[in-house]
């Protein structure tokens, strides 16, 4: 079982927090490609239990933050530190990830379950338990023996999503996962979503969809030129943003 | 013409009979091949997989010169692997020289590259769709090899079975290092250049036959690999 214990605001809203790992915190982060200097984060934590949006128009660099926070990319300056302490092939093993278009192994659908869960050292005997609780989660259940790859793109995405659950992750980080999903299939994914947030799990979440935002998120982290220009409760953001461009964002002003 | 048209049907009663000379010949091509093909895979995928993932300074080079390697030309590795293996050579106390093990060791140099390097080319790109999303899970670059090999399993094959078709149609290493001797190191190819410099064209014929037969089958093979793949995995 992994230690879950209630802070302050988990409390009042009733959700555990994941002791461990928070807060995540990003001090004098810098990364340049091309001479352009995509990300310029001198001071940035993220504390709040619940999930974390992260808008911005394109270019702002959203995905290149979630990435440096996952440590798929190494900065060039700067650190990011989790409750304070780098993060290890331990912190990094309670961090998972889906991507906007799923990653699937040329598998089977519960091949890819298994996959994680083999990686995570989950027994074999619990493995095949676990992997059609998973199912049932995605509501995937008929469809264990399928090609992975055969799937549609919301059944995909939900595979993705709950193969990233698998490893009962402390921090989740989403790039747009329902970018390119019809109404339906995003509703879907947002009750998974919603669902692994309520079980204690912090989601970092890039979306470029308001509504998404607003229906799942707790904090809005807004982005602009590779700078945030705003942290603050989705309470305040959508009536009351605070810089221009956050502003223009969400009156639906272009950005460019 | 004429003689060429009884060498052929000659040949093909060669075939049909079940001459026992003919298939002894066509099996030690088969083991001496697939022995080399074999070992060559089991070196050459892990290595051209590694080469993918890894990064480290010289290593374009290495690839540039693994792809080289794949056009090597075969009597320049008989030449080689007979010098090693000669009783003066640095391997000549294993006494392999004139053995059937004397050519497989020689096809394993001349397929490896071939394997090795094809397989480096499905591994990276494979690697290109996978390696966020495996380093995300927590696996190594390293560590993803095994990943990387068996999800890309359907189009390896075709690297094998590349590999394959050098083994099988070479003659230039073998003939120095086998020597074709009768019965003991005689396979398809030295015994089809043999047999047509001594006129005997029609067991020249009938082996070719079996060795296109068998180029026909390797192909067809391939395709059908690469077809299950896309049926299934929808690789």
């Amino acid at each position: 079982m992994r230690d879950l214990r209630l802070s302050h605001s988990g409390a009042v809203t009733g959700v555990p927090t994941p002791a461990r790992d928070l807060p995540i915190s990003a001090r004098g982060l810098r990364l340049q490609r091309g001479g352009k200097l995509l990300i310029d984060v001198p001071d940035l934590t993220i504390e709040t239990v619940g999930p974390t949006m992260i808008l911005g128009p394109n270019g702002a660099g959203k995905s290149v933050l979630i990435r440096l926070l996952h440590g798929l990319v190494e900065p060039d300056a700067g650190q990011i530190t989790l409750a304070g302490r780098d993060p290890d092939r331990a912190a990094r093993a309670r961090q998972a990830m889906v991507f906007q278009r799923p990653v699937l192994l040329r598998r089977s659908v519960t091949g890819n379950l298994h996959y994680v869960l083999r990686f995570h050292g989950v027994p074999r005997s619990e493995r095949r338990a676990r992997v059609r609780d998973l199912l049932a989660r995605g509501d995937l259940s008929g469809k264990g023996r399928q090609s992975a790859r055969s799937l549609s793109g919301g059944e995909g995405q939900r595979l993705a999503l709950i193969r990233a659950l698998a490893g009962a992750p402390e921090i989740l980080f989403l790039d747009e996962p329902t970018s390119s999903l019809d109404p339906g299939a995003t509703q879907r994914i947002e009750a998974l979503i919603a669902r692994a947030a309520r079980a204690g799990t912090k989601v970092i979440m890039v979306t470029h969809d308001l509504g998404q935002a607003r229906r799942l998120g707790e904090e809005i982290l807004f982005l602009n030129g590779g700078r945030v220009e705003e942290q603050t409760p989705v309470a305040d953001f959508f009536p009351r943003p605070r810089s221009a461009a956050a502003r223009a964002f969400v009156d639906g002003h272009l950005l460019v | 013409m004429q003689d060429f048209a009884a060498s052929l049907a000659h040949a093909i009663g060669l075939i049909l009979s079940g001459d026992a000379e003919l298939w002894a010949i066509v099996l030690l091509s088969l083991r001496v091949s697939l022995s080399a093909v074999l070992i060559a895979a089991v070196i050459g995928m892990p290595l051209g997989a590694a080469l993918a993932v890894a990064r480290f300074p010289g290593r374009q080079a290495l690839i540039v010169l693994l792809n080289a390697l794949m056009g090597l030309p075969p009597v320049v590795v008989g030449l080689v692997v007979y010098m090693m293996l000669s009783n003066a050579g640095p391997l000549g106390v294993l006494q392999l020289l004139y053995t059937p093990a004397a050519m497989i060791i020689a096809q394993v140099v001349l397929v490896m590259p071939i394997i090795a390097a094809l397989s480096r080319q499905v591994v990276e790109t494979l690697d290109r769709e996978y390696s966020e999303q495996l380093r995300s899970i927590g696996v190594s670059r390293l560590g993803s090899v095994p990943t990387l090999l068996w999800d890309g399993r359907f189009n390896l094959l075709t690297a094998v079975l590349a590999g394959f078709g050098r083994a099988i149609a070479e003659v230039g290493a073998v003939i120095i290092v086998g020597g074709n001797i009768n019965h003991v190191t005689r396979v398809m190819t030295t015994t089809i250049a043999l047999e047509t410099s001594k006129g005997n064209l029609a067991l020249a014929l009938a082996l070719g036959t079996i060795l296109i037969f068998i180029a026909i089958t390797v192909n067809a093979a391939t395709s059908a690999a690469g077809g299950t793949a896309r049926r299934l995995f929808h690789a």
